[in-house]
Parts: C-alpha cells; structure tokens; sequence
C-alpha cells in the first residue's frame, strides 16, 4: 500500500510538471479513442441492420390488391401453401401487417399513429424450406394467375448486397481500430519518454542507492495509464454526446429505409466506457512500457 | 569484506582489468590510486554490478557478486552507499529531498525518513541547510549532501570515485575529516583518487592500479613508492 501510494503521488506530480505534454497526450488520444469509438458505432449499426433485414426479410412477400377479399386472400395462402420448396404462407390482413409494423418500430411506433389511412397492403407471407430454394420457389408462385397479387417481393439479392457491404465496413473497422491503437501507445510512449528523459538522473541515482526496476518503472506505468483513463472518460463523454444527437436526427429516416432504429443509446454508451477504459489503460501501460525499456535494460 | 579474486573485465578486446585479486577487510580505509586509464572505475562498476566481469569472482559480505541474478542487484547496491566526484544531486530537490529520496527506495515511513535524514545531516554539518536547494550550496556542502545521501540508508560499505576532485584544498580536507569520522563509525571506505597530498597524509592502505593490474598495495602507504616509510 506505501507502495502503492508512493508511485502514485509520484505519477501525479510527473503529470502535473510535465503537464503540457501530458493534455497534449491526453487530447491525441482521446480523439483516437473518438474516431475508434465512431467506428465501432457504425460497426454495432450496420451489424445490427444486418441482423434485421435478415429476419425481415427473409421471406417472399405477396401484396395483395386493396380490392381482394380477405377469403380470396386465404384461398391464394391455401393455394400457395401446397406449392413445393414452401415451408410456410402466413395471410396477413391490411390491419395484421399495420400490427406487425407497429411492433417492428418498437418505442418509434408513435410515429404511425399519425397515419390518416392503413397504407400497408394486404401481405402473404412465404417462407421457402431452405434458403437456396427460393428462387425456385418464386418462379413456381409467379405461374400463379391470380389478379389480386399485386407485386412479389423477393429480397435475397438485397440481402446479399447488404451483407457484403457490412463485412467490407465490419473489416475496415477492424484495420483503423487496431492502427489507431497503435498510434496512441505511440503518442503515449513518446510522452513517457519525455518525462523518463527529464528525471534520466534522478532514476540514475535511485538505481545506484538501489531501486528495484519496478519502483522505477511504476510511476511511469501509473502515469500512462492515468492518461489513457482521462482519455477514455473524455471520449466516452464526447462520443456518447455526439451519438446522442445522432439519435434524435437519424431515427426516423432510419425507419423509413430500414424498418429498425439505431442501436439504443446505453448500449453504446455502457459498451464504450468500458472498451474506451480498458483501451486507454492498455495503451497508457503499454506506452509507458514501451518507452521505459531500453532505459531500464542498462 | 571485499574480495575481488582474479577477475578480469575487458572492453570489446581491450583488457580494463586483468587478473586482479585483492581482499579489503571490514572497517577499512583503503586509496584505489592510479594513472587515468587505469582501471579504477572499473573496479567500483564491478563492485555495484554495472558491468560483469568476464572472468574472475567478486564477493561482498560473503555474497558472490559476480553471477548474482538481476533482481538480487537491487538489494545488493543497498549494502553500498556511492559518492561520484560531480556529486550528482537533484537540483530541483532541496538538501532534505535529495536525501530522503534515497530512503523512499526502501520504502520507509514517514515518521522514519525524518529523524534519520536529520541525524545524516548534523553528521556532514548541514542541520541547518536542509530546506536549501542544491545551487544555493558550496560545492564542499554538495559534496556533502551526496555523502549524507549515501550513508542515510546505514550501508557497510562507502564508495567514493573521486569525491575531492572538484574541491579546493581546505574544502577536501573537510571532506576528508568526514569520511574519517564515518569510518570511524565502522562502515568501509573505499576511495578512488588523483589527490598525492590527501593520500600521503592520511596514511591508510594504498592499493596502486595501472594498466588493470595491481603493482603496489601498502598498509599505511603514500602516493608513490618512493616516499613509503
Ligand atoms: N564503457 C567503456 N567502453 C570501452 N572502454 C572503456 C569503457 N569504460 C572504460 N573503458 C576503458 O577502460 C580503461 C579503464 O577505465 P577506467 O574508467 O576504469 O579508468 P580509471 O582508472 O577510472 O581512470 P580515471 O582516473 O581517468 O577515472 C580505460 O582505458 C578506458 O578507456
Ligand atoms: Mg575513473
């Protein structure tokens, strides 16, 4: 515990005289962890939209003209039911699909209250007994003449497209995460460096009277990861603010192309702190590691 | 006791130290003297393990410095306490920091690190100096401090590189008179020096290094040979 208290009175008064470096180290970093944390924002995002189209969409969808009755509508389920590749076909009446719409915009259902009219059309819902055999499937529903069927829906090249498109972003991500990590143990190290550099003599001496590496070294490890932390709690704070406001603007014309909102606002915020904390204290440690080597070597 | 027995330290292929053995007792007051080159530092880097002998051994209290393992160094070096010429103080620390620092090391309390401070200090002559910052000192009282700062942590044995190098006169001989009176307290005092006059009136042990080698090592002996009793 003296120990303890000792490294640490020590860090802070090395950060307090060296305090200039230290802000400038702790501002670099911070935005490091920012633009990490914007990454990683847009990663849960699109893997959550993802995840989303696909239970969505992963079935055929019939709209049915207004003019068709609800009886014709399930003599056509019937029908399509016993086509071969069909798992499953699900009627849904023009008030079942407002329902189901309705429970897929969860809390921003609100908004489709204000509907003066249903505009949601009158929908089978077919699933295929595998995914590979939807195509098929689809063809096999098309020879059906029925002048109530409106349009078919059929989603897999989007699915497709969308799942490409999240693994390119999923991958990206992951590179400038992992550089921009790199790049702040560097700003870190080099910060440490500088206040190594300015007490050279003094570590001299206490290596001479006898100091263990480690109480050399922990004022230094302190000191970095004292840094990281500052930076991860100013980060959480800027981006969780900023996500915030994103929130409020992006929602609704989320909805309207994607059916789902953003992922919720304490998910991100409570995942960031601790990714940012733990981020910041291995970057700050592993900084000030790195910058005390050579010296401590000799 | 220290024991050095043939042990030879080379730099690259240069030969700093060859084949050298020599035993200093407890409680002794021993000269390492020698033309520049010739080894001396050496021998103290050995001693505190900054560098490794090549071959040889080196026992300290009956401890066997050469071959001893990194994380035992520590320890080891707290059983000495080293004064250098430049005297090497902290100048942003004042005359109690620079001293009580050496005690943090040790992780001693608060409540011990004073009164030990205060007691190194009314033995160098400096009770009154402590709140001072190193540049408002003489060099004699520097010197002075870096002795304090050695011997606060009771070391047996006091190693001194040229302690009076930078002094005048009068001023080493002050020092001198210090270093009597801390070897007279029991500790070991082996000093390095260029200084004919101190060695020849202080009459202690005179071991005369040249070339890596030991060519003189007299009891009570002079600077050089020819005006040994
Ligand atoms: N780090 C080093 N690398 C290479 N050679 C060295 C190194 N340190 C010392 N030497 C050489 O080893 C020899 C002995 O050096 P040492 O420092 O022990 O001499 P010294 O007796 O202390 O001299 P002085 O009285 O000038 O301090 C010298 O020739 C020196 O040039
Ligand atoms: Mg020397």
């Amino acid at each position: 515990m003296k120990r303890f208290s000792y490294a640490l009175k020590q860090a802070f008064s090395q950060i307090h005289r060296n305090r200039n470096m230290s802000t400038a180290s702790i501002l670099a970093i911070t935005a490091m962890l920012a633009i990490l944390g914007i990454f990683f924002i847009l990663m849960v995002n699109v893997n959550m939209m993802t995840a989303n189209v696909e239970e969505q969409f992963d079935c055929v969808e019939i709209y049915l003209t207004d003019s068709m009755t609800e009886a014709d509508g399930a003599a056509l389920t019937e029908q399509i039911g016993g086509l071969p590749d069909v798992a499953s076909a699900i009627y849904l009446s023009k008030a079942d699909a407002l329902e189901v719409m309705k429970t897929r915009w969860g809390d921003n259902a609100y908004l489709l209250d204000g509907l003066v009219s249903n505009p949601f059309p009158a929908t089978i819902e077919v699933k295929a007994t595998d995914i590979e055999k939807e195509a098929a499937m689809v063809e096999a529903i098309k020879t059906i003449e029925n002048p109530g069927i409106e349009e078919i829906k059929y989603y897999q090249e989007e699915i497709d497209k969308i799942i490409k498109i999240s693994e390119y972003i999923e991958t990206g991500a992951i590179i400038l995460i992992v550089v921009l990590i790199l790049i702040s143990m560097l700003v870190v190290s080099n910060t440490i460096k500088i206040t190594v550099h300015a007490r050279e003599d003094e570590i001299l001496i206490m290596k001479y009277v006898g100091a263990t590496n480690w109480f050399v070294r922990a004022p230094f490890l302190i000191e970095g990861i004292v840094i990281g932390f500052i930076a991860s709690v100013l980060s959480t704070a800027i981006v969780g603010f900023a996500y915030y406001k994103c929130i409020d603007f992006f929602t609704p014309k989320f909805l309207a192309f994607f059916n789902s909102g953003l992922v919720p606002l304490e998910f991100i915020i409570y995942n960031l702190a601790i990714i940012f904390a733990a981020l910041g204290i291995c970057i700050g440690a592993l900084g000030s590691i790195l910058s005390m080597r050579k010296f401590l070597s000799a | 006791m220290i024991v050095f027995d043939n042990v030879t330290k080379y730099y690259d292929d240069k030969v700093a130290v060859e084949d050298l053995s020599m035993i200093i007792e407890d409680g002794e007051f021993v000269f390492l003297v020698g033309k520049s080159g010739a080894g001396k530092s050496t021998c103290i880097k050995l001693l505190l393990k900054e560098i490794e002998a090549d071959e040889g051994t080196i026992l300290v209290d009956e401890r066997e410095v050469t071959g001893m393992p990194k994380r035992l160094v520590p320890k080891h070096r707290r059983k000495i306490g080293i004064v250098f010429q430049n005297f090497r103080l902290l100048p942003k620390k004042t005359v109690y920091e620079n001293i009580a620092f050496a005690m943090n090391i040790v992780y001693a309390s608060r409540r011990k690190i004073k009164p030990s401070v205060q007691e190194v200090l009314k033995l160098v002559g400096l009770e009154d100096k402590e709140k001072m910052y190193p540049d408002q000192l003489s060099e004699g009282e520097q010197q002075r401090v870096a002795i304090a700062r050695a011997i606060v942590n009771k070391p047996t044995l006091l190693i001194a590189d040229e302690p009076t190098g930078n002094l005048d006169p009068d001023t080493a001989w002050g020092i001198m008179e210090l270093l009597q009176k801390i070897n007279d307290a029991g500790t070991t005092i082996v000093m390095v020096t260029h200084a004919k006059d101190i060695v020849d009136r202080m009459e202690k042990r005179v071991i005369v290094i040249d070339d890596g080698i030991i060519v003189r090592d007299s009891k009570k002996g002079a600077y050089t040979e020819d005006e040994e009793i």
